[in-house]
């Protein structure tokens, strides 16, 4: 290591940001899972605070809230990787076959927009068409005299509302990557199967499709990896604060994020991080074991 | 001779489905956008009364007045995120591209170690609440620039994007020839990696700026004093409370009275803050395009 370390001396000091960065953003506070088995006070500190073992577990366990944060978790996340990969697959097959070159590029920057804006203003977006006195859904619904709805208190229409939303913002960025696919299969295929007599429903679906499959195999894996992970941006910025919807809407991040800012339960959001940390981390182990198995091309690492 | 008339009536088929499938899908990308600012122009009252439309049905500018009567923190945010934003990915930047094209090269040892200690960072990790109190407590970051700007220098998926890119894009005898002329691993990154990685760097300089720009979270942690929000956050902040108005009133000792435009100031705020986003987008579009393809291709 040593002399490794004198001889590329300049490449390690060209790394070294980086190392150092990864230390103080990611590994130092690993310490700091200790807080999950202590009864947090702000005077004790990290190793000051008395230690109580499990029980924030056993409590997070007990209230049910566990099982209620995993459940919402997990269903959000599976709606996103399915609905998201399957209309950008659906979008990218129908604009790579569209012939008019302005249209399609028109098209694709006005699907890529929504990308680009933060989580605050796609919030702003939610209360312009939502809200109960002066939204655009009961502005119209009013017309037609059958509202208003008070959309912001009833919990079952936000498994809806954040699951478009999500689409909504994700649709160009995964579209442009299944596109980038598509122009990568190579022409022959095409004119070989045209010459066969193939139209275009079937060379789209006995060529495209299954060409995509690495493409899509791989982004499902990368998202399966973070399903414990929210996408805590679009949750916060569309629920916010709002008790009303918790039980349809909250997930672990949110709820860890209103433990730190709202109630200062340290010891149970760290807790509640650590089991989805962990939970993430068997998870990916877990699924990356199977795909060595099936097809070590596929695998992870 | 059959077959190629079918083949063609169902290519004439599949061209109308696709073209007002996507069509749809643009529209319902663009409509809320055109809420927005539909309702940055129209007059308060009109909101209040009749609702939001698509298009103001009563053409007015106060809520854009009313955000620039007491510009001071408006202006102050703007600050804080053009700096931000500015410094956060040129230092990025500069970190990223370094680790790349170390972490690419063949003749450096430890380089898988290194990548799986940075990659090892996407599988687990010590959580929210640890991270918080270790960059407040013991680093005492709390209302300072550089939690502003910290966090947010690079992600593991950036650096692996960043050393893809160059991998593809400098061959390795070239970086031998460099070598053989004297000159050492800085000097190669710096002249001759760098002009070979420019779309990539454009791809990844984006990324950091387009997260620099929408960040609203870590001033939500970190950031106590109002002069130092990000932009993001003082609209949310607006969003969330009338309170702007008060400290805007405390501020200029003016009272204001009942009829202040909150919700087309809302809107006007909204705009405000997107407007260089929705200026640029034409622009940066196609750079993000070209080097997600390229980096996706790449794995």
């Amino acid at each position: 290591m040593l002399k490794e370390l004198n001889k590329n001396k300049m490449m390690f000091l060209m790394l070294l940001p980086t190392l150092i960065f990864f230390l103080i953003n990611s590994y130092f506070p690993m310490v700091g899972i200790y807080y999950a088995f202590t009864r947090y006070d702000f005077e004790g500190g990290l190793f000051g605070s008395p230690f109580v073992g499990l029980e924030n577990f056993k409590f997070l366990w007990q209230s049910g809230m566990l099982l209620k944060l995993t459940t919402n978790t997990v269903g959000y996340n599976l709606a996103f990787i399915i609905l998201g990969n399957g209309l950008a697959i659906f979008c990218a097959i129908m604009l790579s076959e569209i012939r008019g070159k302005v249209f399609k590029k028109v098209t694709q920057s006005v699907m890529f927009l929504p990308y680009f804006i933060s989580f605050v203003l796609l919030s702003v977006i939610a209360y312009n068409m939502f809200n109960y006195e002066s939204g655009f859904v009961n502005t119209v619904l009013k017309r037609f005299e059958a509202g208003p709805v008070d959309i912001y208190n009833t919990p079952w229409i936000w498994v809806f509302l954040i699951i478009i939303f999500y689409l909504w913002k994700n649709l160009g960025y995964s579209m442009v990557i299944y596109l980038a696919a598509i122009t990568g299969i190579s022409d022959e295929y095409y004119e070989a199967a045209r010459i066969d007599g193939a139209n275009i429903f079937q060379r789209i679906w006995y060529i495209t499709v299954p060409m995509l499959k690495p493409t899509f195999v791989i982004l499902l894996l990368f998202s399966l990896g973070s399903i414990m992970k929210g996408q805590f941006d679009l949750f916060y910025q569309l629920i916010g604060n709002n008790g009303v919807l918790y039980n349809a809407t909250d997930i672990i991040d949110t709820y860890v994020y209103r433990s730190l800012k709202v109630t200062f339960d340290i010891g149970m959001a760290t807790a509640a991080g650590l089991y989805q940390s962990l939970f993430g981390f068997i998870l990916i182990m877990t699924v990356n074991y199977i795909i060595r198995k099936v097809n070590e091309d596929y695998a992870l690492f | 001779m059959h077959t190629r008339a079918r083949d063609s009536e169902f290519t004439m088929l599949f061209q109308v489905i696709a073209y007002t499938f996507i069509l749809f899908l643009s529209i319902i990308c663009l409509v809320p956008f055109l809420l927005i600012l539909s309702g940055s122009f129209s007059s308060n009252e009109s909101i209040v009364r009749d609702g939001y439309h698509l298009f103001p049905t009563d053409f007015s500018l106060e809520g854009y007045k009313m955000v620039f009567k007491f510009p001071t923190q408006v202006l102050k945010a703007y600050g804080v995120t053009v700096f931000t934003t500015v410094v956060g990915t040129a230092l990025g930047l500069f970190f990223i591209t370094m680790a790349g094209f170390v972490l690419q090269r063949k003749d450096f040892k430890y380089r898988n170690t290194f990548s799986f200690f940075i990659y090892f960072t996407t599988l687990f990790g010590g959580g929210l609440v640890p991270w918080y109190i270790m960059l407040a407590n013991y680093f005492n970051l709390t209302d300072t620039y550089t939690v502003l700007i910290f966090p947010g220098l690079m992600t593991p998926f950036l650096i692996i994007l960043m050393k893809n890119f160059i991998r593809s894009a400098v061959p390795d005898e070239l970086i031998e020839f460099a070598k053989i002329d004297g000159a050492n691993d800085f000097r190669i990154y710096f002249s001759v990696v760098l002009n070979l990685a420019m779309p990539g760097i454009a791809t990844v300089g984006l990324f950091l700026a387009l997260g620099y720009w929408n960040d609203w979270f870590t001033s939500s942690l970190f950031i106590n004093n109002p002069d130092m929000y990000q932009l993001q956050f003082y609209l949310y902040n607006t969003m969330n409370t009338i309170t702007f108005i008060d400290q805007m009133a405390i501020g200029t000792g003016i009272t204001l009275s009942q009829d202040v435009p909150t919700e087309s100031t809302k809107m006007a705020m909204a705009i405000i803050v997107t407007g260089p986003i929705l200026f640029l987008y034409p622009f940066v579009q196609r750079y993000f395009v070209r080097g997600l393809t390229i980096g996706a291709v790449k794995g």
